[in-house]
């Protein structure tokens, strides 16, 4: 039955996803797809990672949880049951995608591989999300997400200049980038499914994944032999002799934190206008005054020298110093100046076009007696909107939903499954 | 040649820098025609990015530009020119979707914004993305990736506590948006298959980039906390970080996730005195005392390349991993394996690689089979071929500068 209110109304998802896939059938969820989420009896194990709604350690409270499992229905069944696996099974029969991340192997050992699906459903798509792929050298691997980050090469271009490489503290990352990337093909497979009638076997290498996510750095190795690491607050660029490398400041300290600032001229009319801009405003104020005739299109970042640099940057940047943040933004977005407040997540819910925007979704979680603030819309459709189907699901929340009302089984069978531990 | 996914659907990608041609990239990579709309005079900024073949700057030399645009076409048009809207309309006509990353009322300005398209073609699907949005007060803030990165909170997380906010390297949100695009194109193009009717889609890459720090806004919107930057720390598993191998700058990943993988990586390092010390006894203690834990392990990994660490450890069931460069990237034999580097032949940049999707298909595998084109490589073909132009029109267009020539360019790059 086909919901022509969003874009995958039609489409079934059975998602058995551990923490590394969950964000796959997030994303097919809220674009409208039926996506349910099959957790083994007793719940999925990410359920105890934090951060926790009041900071209380809760499988039903876990704020991870909640914001990777929106738009699922929940279930809990234990597949590696003879009863459990033919339950799977009839709902494989409903379904148009399965979702996992098992290690490569584990479904093949239980009966249920891309062909043993294929056998119950022959246009079945299925979609296994792995740290590096299902066959191959590393396949049989672990990986969590710093090991994900520092093999897929983004962990290196991190970091501060001297210092070891770091991960993003906002994690887990590589695992989004895996469960993203999973939707992709989950959702190309589909299209070609609708189109011609045929599945097929997705396989997501989390590493590739993360890979895809490090801009230039592999074609700068492979011309110009550069590895690019983390430089911290600097942006270095690598000149030709005898100007050697030059390094400008770009996070410059502001009264109440940081902000990104771009400084300079030259063949960039966008970084003229913006530093005079910049140069004008702190003038208005009384600062920064020996810069007022300075002509940024004769600004070179070839040929000037460090010492140069460094002047020009520290001279504005005692101008910073006296403005907050938020008074920078404004200001760089009515003057055309390039210049960001690093913003901290508070700085984030706060940020104004985002609200004029309507970006915030607010999320009715009952059981908490409360409505939460989600992230929203990562593309706006009028026809088809976007939009969150309901609250990540409690632990075996739609047992009845799925097993008596779809599936037909009475409760007594129900109580029986569940004590014998197969749901 | 097996059959590929978005074989005739047609493209016309107004898009340029990262976001936008990654979309119709992987669209081309399964597949579909794709057009690149370029001028000589206002150039997509990544063909003026390094790196460029032999350090030599030039509009067709630059690896950034082709690893976002390979299996394109591409045509040289003055879109300000009064002209040009005989070769768009006929564009538009042909097309079934149209893509641009211009700043918001550009297109607008051009008489190509989808309401101005959907008139000559009711049928099309056309996206939009920009760094902030179509509309709001900051929807004409213009910056690098950098400035979005800043803004999205990235920067202020990346780093150490004591530390100060980092620069990220890549624009990250450029990573994480085109796939969100991708994925309603498809849905879309469905769409109008049932019903007939075009679409609209409308993208912020900041929005995009944040649905990836979601746990986060929550955890501040529920709690009031405020993540900082906390080095390779992790939440619960400990040991948890990025230790030194012998090299220069070499670095290995560490993470230890229950007792199990602990007691492994003490046999690994010969089970010495110290790991049965009572201040690394326990979950908790190994916590309390993660600064000379981490300092402890270092001083084992020391003595060991990042790939001997990483064979050892994922031997005995712990998971480790080399910090990888980009150069550890082309020799890796996983990423072989899956032929994640995808050998292209470019008329000027000459032999180079591209990467492939993350995922494979198993019954329709995408194909790489063009490099991206150089700047108004393929106007013969589409003007004359696919959109019907005599000789003799594309001559006026030339002399007329509605086709961009290199005359046209600036010309420092």
């Amino acid at each position: 039955m086909k919901d022509s209110k969003t874009l995958l109304g039609g489409c079934r998802v059975l998602d058995l996803t551990d923490v590394k896939g969950h964000l796959c059938g997030k994303v097919l969820g809220d674009y409208g797809a039926d996506v349910i989420k099959i957790e083994p009896s007793g719940g999925d194990t990410a359920r105890n990672i934090g951060p926790f709604y009041q900071n209380v350690a809760d499988p039903e409270k876990s704020l991870s949880w909640f914001s990777s499992n929106t738009s699922k229905r929940g279930i809990t069944l234990n597949i590696e049951t003879p009863a459990g696996k033919d339950l799977f099974l009839r709902l494989v029969k409903s379904a148009d995608i399965v979702v996992e991340s098992f290690p490569p192997g584990y479904l093949d050992n239980l009966g249920l591989s891309y062909s043993d699906l294929r056998a119950v459903k022959s246009d079945i798509i299925m979609t296994s999300i792995t740290p590096f792929g299902q066959e191959g050298p590393y396949a049989h691997y672990q990986a969590t997400d710093l090991v994900g980050v520092s093999m897929g090469g983004l962990a290196r271009l991190l970091g501060d200049l001297g210092r070891p490489p770091v991960r993003m503290s906002c994690d887990p990352q590589a695992y989004m980038h895996a469960g993203l990337h999973g939707a992709v093909g989950s959702m190309m497979a589909y299209y070609h499914r609708e189109m011609t009638g045929e599945g097929q076997h997705v396989d997501v290498s989390m590493q590739a994944a993360v890979l895809l996510a490090i801009q230039h750095a592999p074609e700068l190795w492979e011309l110009m032999k550069v590895n690019v690491v983390g430089t911290g607050q600097f942006f270095i660029s690598v000149r030709p002799q005898p100007h050697g490398l030059l390094s400008s400041r770009m996070i410059m300290p502001c009264e109440d934190g940081y902000v990104a600032c771009t400084f300079g001229g030259g063949a960039s009319m966008g970084q003229v206008v913006s530093s005079k801009a910049l140069v004008d405003w702190a003038n208005e104020e009384g600062m920064a005054l020996e810069l007022k005739d300075y002509d940024f299109t004769q600004w070179d970042g070839a040929t000037i020298t460090q010492e140069e640099q460094d002047h020009i940057y520290g001279t504005v940047g005692e101008f910073l110093k006296t403005k907050t943040k938020a008074e920078l933004y404004e200001e760089a977005v009515k003057r055309s100046i390039m210049l960001a407040p690093c913003n901290n997540i508070e700085d984030i819910t706060k940020n104004v076009q985002l609200e004029a925007r309507d970006f915030w979704e607010q999320v009715e979680h009952p059981e908490l007696g409360e409505t939460i603030t989600y992230p929203g819309a990562p593309v706006k459709m009028a026809q088809t909107p976007w939009r969150i189907g309901c609250r990540a699901p409690l632990i075996g929340e739609h047992n009845q939903e799925i097993y008596v009302d779809e599936l037909r089984l009475t409760m007594e069978e129900v109580g029986i499954l569940q004590a014998n531990g197969v749901i | 040649m097996a059959k590929q996914i978005f074989e005739g659907i047609k493209v016309i990608d107004f898009t340029w820098a990262a976001t936008g041609p990654q979309v119709s990239r992987e669209l081309a990579e399964h597949g579909a025609t794709v057009i690149r709309v370029e001028s000589h005079k206002r150039l997509c900024p990544l063909r003026t990015y390094p790196p460029f073949r032999d350090g030599i700057p030039g509009v067709d030399r630059s690896a950034f530009f082709t690893k976002n645009n390979t299996n394109k076409y591409s045509i040289s048009l003055d879109l300000t020119h009064p002209k040009s809207r005989e070769v768009t309309r006929r564009l538009i006509q042909w097309t079934d979707i149209i893509g641009e990353s211009m700043t918001p009322g550009s297109m607008a300005r051009l008489g190509l914004d989808y309401e101005s398209c959907s008139k000559i073609n009711p049928k099309i699907v056309y996206f939009s993305t920009c760094q902030q949005g179509q509309y709001g007060p900051h929807r004409d803030f213009g910056g690098y990736g950098y400035h979005v990165n800043a803004v999205a909170g990235l920067s202020a997380c990346t780093g150490w506590a004591d530390g100060e906010p980092t620069m990220v390297f890549p624009a990250y949100s450029d990573f994480i948006a085109p796939w969100y695009v991708l994925i309603a194109l498809a849905g879309a193009l469905l769409r109008r298959r049932e019903t007939g009717e075009g679409m609209y889609i409308e993208q912020s890459q900041f929005e995009a980039g944040l649905t990836f720090v979601a746990p986060h806004i929550l955890d501040f919107v529920v709690n009031g906390h405020k993540l900082t930057r906390n080095g390779n720390r992790d939440r619960y598993m400990c040991p948890h970080g990025i230790y030194p191998c012998i090299g220069q700058d070499r670095w290995v990943a560490i993470t230890v996730a229950d007792d199990y993988q602990w007691h492994q990586l003490c046999e690994m390092m010969g089970n010495p005195p110290w790991t049965f010390e009572q201040r690394f006894d326990g979950i908790l203690n190994r916590k309390q005392n993660e600064e000379d834990l981490d300092q402890k392990i270092g001083e084992w990994t020391r003595d060991f390349t990042a790939e001997q660490v990483m064979t050892m450890l994922q031997e005995a069931g712990v998971p480790a991993g080399v910090v990888e460069t980009a150069e550890d990237l082309f020799n890796d034999p996983q990423l072989k394996f899956r032929q994640q580097f995808r050998k292209l032949d470019h008329p000027v940049i000459g032999p180079h690689t591209c990467q492939a999707p993350a995922y494979t298909l198993s019954e329709t595998p995408c194909e790489i089979a063009r490099p991206a084109p150089c700047l108004g490589e393929h106007n013969e073909y589409i003007y004359r071929d696919i959109l019907g132009f005599s000789d003799d029109e594309i001559a006026d267009f030339i002399v007329e500068g509605v086709i961009t020539t290199e005359a046209d360019a600036p010309t420092k790059v």
